[in-house]
């Protein structure tokens, strides 16, 4: 049986002038210990997913179900339990700003009937992990996004949770920061063996620090991979928009406007592993008469695997050209036409 | 001015003891009980706890009649009330009532600011920890609403120290009283300026104390 069942789930809200489905039949297993990622534009409806997990929203229809307990059914008291399980980090920390670092997390252990008497020593042990056992004592307001967002985490991990939700925990931060909280994310799922369930808009972080993940796009889920497969070979169209955006290899406009005087189809090319593509092009060129002009390439590492992007400017006639994609698309994973 | 000295020798410090008599009482009830007020708004109007419409729109409706009413009005109204719980209404006790009556709905409006003031995310990531109401409301709402809360309670003060003089023209004793007796009625210009300073002095020191705390209970 999985951790996090999330059966058919729907939401929607009304207000006054209409109704607006934000999560649209979604069905997710996601097992112990993984990492499992959501992806998708603004307003796709993730935040709304994540939250009814630990029931901050009522699904309008279908159930989630988390260690066995149906978190939609829940009464109360129930449901408080459950809550206790599940921590949560969001993009803007939320942290009581009036009190002190130490009283944030003596919160959550509270919350959970954490013995007044040793909460002290929980205390420093979580800010430990967190790397900020000597703030204790501070405000919020005197840290920066980076070390805010580490409270957050101690705060989510204050009642030994099994799972931990983290609703664009790193949208806030700058590149490096967000790498700094990838890092301790992932320490905590090895270590401890805490289920993350991640959402993000930022596929670099999606890229580092996700096994498997769900594409969503209003609404739906559009797709699911291993993060690996979705970088290599996204399916959906959103998928192939949002790797695609990513893994973009933008070239220079005096080198686009050079291109678009000469007949040919400039192809982005995406495949598994780390190897060249040369033998590959070279018997392309060779059995269809085309000439093929590598532009530029590099290679990407997804769960440290590897996958080559490369980008080719192909010239010849028509029907060549249309041959040649053929050709490309038999011995790559993912070919793409960019238009110039 | 010696009459005028004479008189404030003679009455000001009964006058200002009846005020603060008037003001402290009723805005300690008012506060408490606006507060009560002010968490039941916010808890039956969120999402996150247990809306209820229903009685989210009854006490709002009552908070609203009472406060419509022009204080002047609703202390002639409740002169009954005053005469049942004070036995005088025409003293300072007498007054308290209906300062009381003004002063819990005026304070709950605030109190109910306060708390739908705080950021909403601060709250579900309480709420997501499994906490009780009452925790989150010890720990998250209060700490985080203090600074509004003090703010508020100045505001009630003042109000309130505007309305014990309307007290006290109807005879429950004051400052108020004072002033209209000697400043108005025997055309003592010298009280009713010496009163004007006071009251300004008092105002400007309740509105700087506040503000100190406040300021102390921001941490941001
Ligand atoms: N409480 C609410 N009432 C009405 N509409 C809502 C509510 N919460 C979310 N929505 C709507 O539901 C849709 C999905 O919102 P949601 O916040 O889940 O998106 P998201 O994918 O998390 O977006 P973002 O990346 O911007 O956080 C949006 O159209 C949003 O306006
Ligand atoms: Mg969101």
């Amino acid at each position: 049986m999985s951790q996090i069942e999330i059966k058919n789930v729907s939401v929607t809200f009304q207000n006054k002038k209409q109704r607006i489905t934000a999560v649209s039949q979604v069905s997710i297993a996601i097992q112990k210990g993984e990492i499992f990622g959501i992806v998708g534009l603004t307003g796709a409806g993730k935040s709304t997913l994540v939250r009814t997990i630990n029931g901050l929203q009522r699904p309008t229809t279908g159930e989630v179900i988390v260690d066995g307990i149906n978190i939609t059914r829940a009464n109360k008291s129930t449901l408080t339990r459950a809550r206790q399980k599940i921590g949560i980090i969001f993009q803007n920390f939320n942290l009581v700003q009036n009190r002190t670092l130490g009283e944030n997390i003596a919160f959550a252990l509270n919350a959970g009937g954490y013995p007044k008497r040793q909460q002290n020593k929980k205390i420093t042990e979580l800010l430990d992990l967190v790397d900020l056992a000597d703030r204790k004592d501070n405000y919020p307001g005197q840290l920066s996004g980076g070390q805010k967002q580490r409270v957050g985490i101690a705060r989510a991990l204050a009642n030994d949770p099994d799972i931990l939700l983290c609703d664009e925990a790193t949208s806030a931060l700058d590149l490096e920061t967000a790498e700094e909280i990838v890092a301790i994310l992932k320490d905590i799922n090895t270590r401890l063996h805490i289920t993350i369930v991640f959402i993000t808009h930022q596929l670099e972080v999606a890229r580092s620090l996700f096994q498997r993940v769900a594409v969503m796009e209003n609404g739906h889920i559009v797709e699911q991979a291993t993060a690996y497969d979705l970088f290599a070979n996204p399916r959906s169209a959103m998928g192939r928009r949002l790797v695609g955006r990513f893994l973009a290899t933008a070239l220079p406009s005096e080198i686009r406007q050079r291109l678009a005087s000469v007949p040919g189809q400039l192809l982005a090319l995406r495949y598994r592993g780390e190897d060249s593509l040369d033998p590959i092009i070279t018997k392309i060129a060779g059995e269809i008469g085309v000439n093929v002009n590598i532009i530029q390439g590099r290679i990407e590492y997804v769960q440290a695997k590897a996958i080559g992007v490369l980008t080719v400017f192909v010239t010849g006639q028509a029907a060549q050209l249309l041959a040649a994609i053929k050709a490309f698309k038999q011995q790559v994973d993912q070919v793409e036409v960019v238009p110039l | 001015m010696s009459e005028t000295l004479q008189i404030l020798q003679q009455n000001l410090g009964q006058a200002l003891w009846e005020t603060a008599e008037m003001v402290i009482i009723s805005g300690v009830i008012g506060v408490i009980f606006g507060t009560l007020l002010g968490i039941l708004l916010y808890y039956y109007a969120n999402p996150l706890f247990s809306p209820h419409p229903l009685v989210n729109a009854t006490v709002g409706f009552v908070i609203n009649a009472i406060r419509s009413l022009p204080f002047l009005i609703l202390m002639v109204v409740l002169i009954p009330l005053a005469k049942l719980l004070a036995g005088d209404p025409y003293t300072p006790m007498g007054g308290t009532v209906s300062l009381s009556v003004a002063a819990i709905p005026f304070y709950a409006r605030l109190a109910e600011g306060a708390f739908a003031d705080v950021d909403p995310g601060v709250v579900e990531a309480a709420t997501a920890t499994g906490a009780k109401f009452s925790l989150i409301f010890r720990q998250v709402l209060f700490p985080e609403a203090l600074p509004a809360l003090i703010r508020g309670i100045v505001l009630t003060v003042i109000s309130l120290l505007g309305y014990s003089a309307m007290v006290g023209t109807i005879g429950a004793g004051g400052i108020g009283n004072l002033a209209i007796q000697f400043g108005y009625n025997r055309y003592e210009t010298g009280v009713l300026i010496f009163v004007i300073i006071i009251l300004v002095i008092i105002v400007q020191l309740i509105q700087w104390v506040g503000d100190q705390l406040a300021e102390h209970y921001t941490k941001v």
